[in-house]
């Protein structure tokens, strides 16, 4: 099959790309998503609040997800549901692993296994929540543990009803909706966990989950251990497995440990980006976000393959990674149209974002110094400066990045080799939530020096 | 499948427990006009300590030679190996390198290497530390020396006594899961076993009740052993850490275990462990924080890059050791009883040798053995491994059934044609941890996030209304 842009993911971001894409005259747009339907993570969450930045209306999860399918598909973009993308046919020009300038993928269906050619691929294929054994919470393995994906997936588009006590471990927006999901399938949520000093969502969130549901949320409390019940098998026996009694909780300031007796245990937040396709393709991985790392245009390292979404900064809301798709589809048409003037003139038809900024003669379109988030900021999107193409604005116009401690009034500094480029205005830190930095410092990189930092002294 | 009726038949052979120990007796027992029973507490085979170890096949170039487990290990690593190409169950030959740390370390090497020989695994080859960082680059440093086994294997432990149980139940075996032996009485007669659904007669019986099979061997007098259970706990890494290594690294052994190992999995993933840890209770499979601490202290020296990776699971196993070094397994000619016990660590790569000598001993103690006519056929089993094709990949089978293009399972690419044709088998799951063990459905990196409802969905549609949906 051959198409003029694949985007991997039929989320928010994939969407939003492939509208823009087919509004802008990027040719064959192919969406190819592995879940049964489109529009990612909204599809199962039911909470309201979805669309205020990128379609200026609320709506939930469900009907903006139907909106976003409903307006890739108005604009001509092609969407398949079911269609797994399994990995990189890598071309015999695609040196160091990564993919060559004509961009093969393998895809698996019901409708077969095939091989879909594009001269872009954008790669919008989310985040997910990390699972209890990633967390290295010790115990038991009894049933009834889950992220909020499983949750949400069991209770909105399963059925499911959940009686009995659940905890919900984390206390940042996700936090809350896992709390209403398990609140809406009938169960009794006994509280919040978070070994946070504070929680990290809005004091209105907070507030109304005391007032509407009586759930208090305990801070500075660690998880520690999972208990299976000891009369079922699993534990204490062989055979099936077992249900989950509870947790062990403790202070993380005393010590002090108590059992929380519970049917279900809810790991929300704590996301990572599902970055397989980007890692098959040996593209250049960030530390922090630890997604592709990727410029203002949200290109990565590999010609042709750009990425969006929760995939570059895990996790945003839905809307600002619509608004990240519609960004990386105006570079990607950008790119397109400069690889079909340059085949026009009898060059090969690699596309690549500063096939135009390199054609100007400034400095070199393959220099691309990395963006770092230094403690105790986490991450940073984007984080590759292009010399070449500093005239670009990442999404939004703006930097986002992650803190790891809460800090009330602190001022962002941009470093390059020691050098200050910027001094961002007081913000405020709270782990989960995101910090902006403007991107008025761009032009003041020395495209010759080395890694930038962002700090937060 | 279970039953639920009273047992009238007697058996001639009933084996107690459907372990990777337990399902290679049966199997063998199969071969030979024999009506057999294989009798579990557990509604599924393979759930103890045959889910829950380190999936390694191996040599057994550092048994004790001259013990039973030596002799019995060389030749059941043997034997399996072609029966798991035959059954496709997965296994790739990996081989090992037994890394030395220190000079104490590096001067045990020719030692290990003479004992090697001494168990008839010739093999074995001392490799220099330029060469041992050659085969591993990304081994940590401060690595002096190794020694190399080339023959040493990574195989999928569930398949195996899945494989086992298939053959014996092909030619007829009666599997009797969710079924508890709590007595056995000896009369004259058959021995009567006192189970949890009714009694169940049987001319012989075999223990091969690993973790129970000290209880067992004192319903038929024996005070020869007590089963002191050792839990190892291990961390399964994402399978983007397959990269790091070639072969399995093993530890040169201290005095209890054979030390913390960091080995490749058929599946593509990276296993550290195992722990070794005396514990009381016998179903304690539970991880700790200073177990999981401890060996991510030791793959960090071990394979540095290994802290970079996520953990996909966490798990603990308990090995059935006993207060000998040996095997316990011994055949009671009076009470028409063989027992097969003290497996402690390397039953899966043994279980074969094992059931062939338990058979022979069975016969020498007079257990009549006719071979049957036409000799049951090795099941060919749902290929797991990450080694050879899957159904996802494969265009022609997608093309015949579409099911197979349907995943369901993101992270380790399972299909909904894979999980019919597992609830359609001959041994269907009856639960989800099941279904995991026959199609590493909810194995992966997400450990249900995106497909715990989908595959919970299609568990219930194909396992039918008479399950209660």
């Amino acid at each position: 099959m051959e198409v003029d842009v694949l985007v991997v993911g039929a989320g928010p971001a994939g969407l939003s790309a492939a509208a823009e894409l087919r509004r802008l005259g990027a040719g064959r747009v192919l969406v190819a998503d592995r879940e049964a339907a489109p529009g990612g993570v909204p599809r199962h969450s039911w909470h309201t609040g979805y669309g205020l930045r990128d379609l200026r209306r609320i709506m939930t999860g469900p009907a903006y997800a139907r909106a976003l399918a409903a307006a890739a598909a108005a604009a001509g973009a092609r969407i398949r549901p079911g269609t797994t993308v399994t990995g990189w046919e890598l071309g015999e020009s695609g040196a160091g692993g990564a993919p060559g300038p004509r961009l093969a993928l393998t895809m698996t269906s019901a409708c077969g296994a095939e091989t879909v050619h594009a001269a872009a691929v954008l790669l919008a294929t989310g985040c997910r929540e990390r699972p209890r054994a990633a967390r290295l919470v010790p115990g038991d393995r009894p049933a009834g543990v889950m992220t909020t994906g499983e949750l949400q997936q069991r209770v909105y588009l399963n059925g499911e009803r959940l009686a009995g006590r659940a905890l919900v471990v984390g206390a940042e927006h996700v936090s809350f909706s896992a709390m209403t999901t398990l609140a809406h399938a009938g169960a009794d949520v006994v509280a919040l966990v978070t070994s946070s000093a504070r929680q990290q969502s809005y004091a209105a969130f907070r507030l109304a989950a005391a007032a509407r549901w009586r759930v208090p949320v305990w801070t500075s409390t660690a998880v520690r251990r999972i208990d299976a019940r000891a009369d079922g098998a699993g534990r204490g026996g062989p055979g099936a497995r077992a249900r989950l009694a509870g947790v062990q909780v403790a202070d993380c300031r005393t010590g002090a440990a108590r059992f929380v007796q519970c049917d279900w245990v809810v790991f929300t937040g704590d996301w990572i980006p599902d970055h397989e396709l980007a890692r098959a393709a040996g593209l250049d991985i960030d530390p922090g976000t630890r997604g592709p790392a990727i410029d203002a245009a949200l290109a990565t390292s590999a010609p042709g393959v750009f990425a969006a979404g929760n995939l570059v900064h895990a996790a945003e809301t839905a809307d600002v990674a619509a608004l990240s798709g519609r960004h990386a589809a105006r570079s990607i048409a950008a790119a397109l149209r400069a690889a079909r003037r340059s085949a026009g003139a009898g060059e090969g038809a690699v596309p690549d974002a500063d096939a135009s900024a390199a054609a100007g003669g400034g400095p070199e379109p393959g220099v691309r110094i990395p963006v770092r988030a230094e403690p105790p900021l986490l991450w940073i999107s984007p984080n590759v400066i292009r010399p070449a193409a500093r005239e670009t604005l990442p999404p939004r116009g703006r930097f986002v990045l992650r803190a790891g401690e809460f800090r009330r009034l602190a001022r962002l500094e941009v470093r390059q080799d020691g050098r200050l480029l910027a001094r961002s205005r007081p913000v405020r830190l709270i782990p989960a939530r995101p910090v902006h930095l403007g991107a008025g410092w761009l032009p003041r990189v020395d495209p010759s020096g080395g890694p930038v930092s962002v700090f937060a002294p | 499948m279970p039953r639920t009726g009273p047992e009238t038949v007697i058996y001639d052979v009933a084996v107690i427990g459907a372990g990777v120990v337990g399902t290679a007796i049966a199997r063998t027992l199969a071969r030979y006009e024999l009506g057999c029973a294989l009798i579990d507490a557990s509604p599924d085979v393979g759930t103890g300590t045959s889910k829950a170890n380190t999936a390694i096949l191996h040599t057994g170039f550092d048994a004790k030679p001259g013990s039973l487990e030596s002799r019995l290990l060389a030749r059941g690593s043997v034997l399996l190996r072609d029966y798991a190409a035959a059954a496709g169950i997965p296994v790739e030959r990996t081989g090992a390198l037994l890394v030395a740390w220190t000079a104490g370390q590096l001067a045990a090497l020719p030692g290990i290497a003479q004992n090697a020989r001494k168990n008839g695994y010739l093999a074995v080859r001392e490799l220099g530390a330029a060469a041992l960082y050659e085969r591993e680059p990304r081994l940590g440093p401060g690595a002096l020396g190794a020694l190399e086994i080339p023959d040493e294997s990574v195989i999928c432990p569930w398949t195996t006594p899945l494989a086992f149980a298939a053959e014996a139940a092909g030619a007829g075996a009666r599997l009797l899961l969710d079924t508890k032996v709590t007595g056995a009485e000896h009369a004259d007669g058959p021995c009567v076993l006192a189970t949890t659904r009714g009694p169940v007669r049987s001319r012989w019986v075999v223990n091969a009740a690993g973790l129970g099979s000290d209880v067992v061997d004192r319903m038929f007098g024996g005070d020869g052993f007590t089963i002191r259970p050792r839990r190892g706990e291990l961390i399964v890494f994402d399978k983007f850490a397959r990269r790091l290594l070639r072969s399995i690294l093993l530890p040169v052994p201290a005095a209890r275990t054979k030390g913390v190992l960091v080995a490749p999995t058929v599946y593509g993933n990276v296993l550290l462990g195992p722990t070794a840890e005396d514990v009381g209770d016998r179903g304690d499979v539970a991880t700790t924080a200073a177990g999981l601490g401890s060996l991510l202290g030791a793959g960090r020296r071990i394979l540095p890059e290994l802290a970079a990776e996520e953990v996909t699971a966490t798990y603990a196993g308990l090995r059935a050791a006993t207060e000998h070094s040996d095997y316990q397994i011994h055949v009671d000619a009076g009470r028409r009883y063989a027992c097969a016990a003290g497996i402690r660590s390397t039953g899966l790569s043994a279980s074969l040798g094992i059931a062939e000598h338990v058979v022979c001993g069975l016969a020498e103690a007079g257990l009549p053995l006719r071979p049957r006519a036409v000799p049951p056929a090795i099941p060919v089993m749902p290929y797991i491994g990450e080694a050879g094709p899957r159904p996802y990949r494969d265009a022609e089978r997608i093309a015949a059934d579409p099911a197979y293009g349907e995943i369901a399972c993101h992270c380790e690419r399972v299909t909904r044609g894979e999980i019919r044709d597992a609830l359609a088998g001959p041994l269907p799951p009856t639960d989800l941890d099941g279904l995991r063990r026959r199609t590493r459905a909810l194995n992966g990196r997400c450990q249900g996030f995106y497909c715990a409802a989908t595959v919970s969905r299609l568990f219930a549609e194909f396992r039918g209304p008479r399950h209660g949906g």
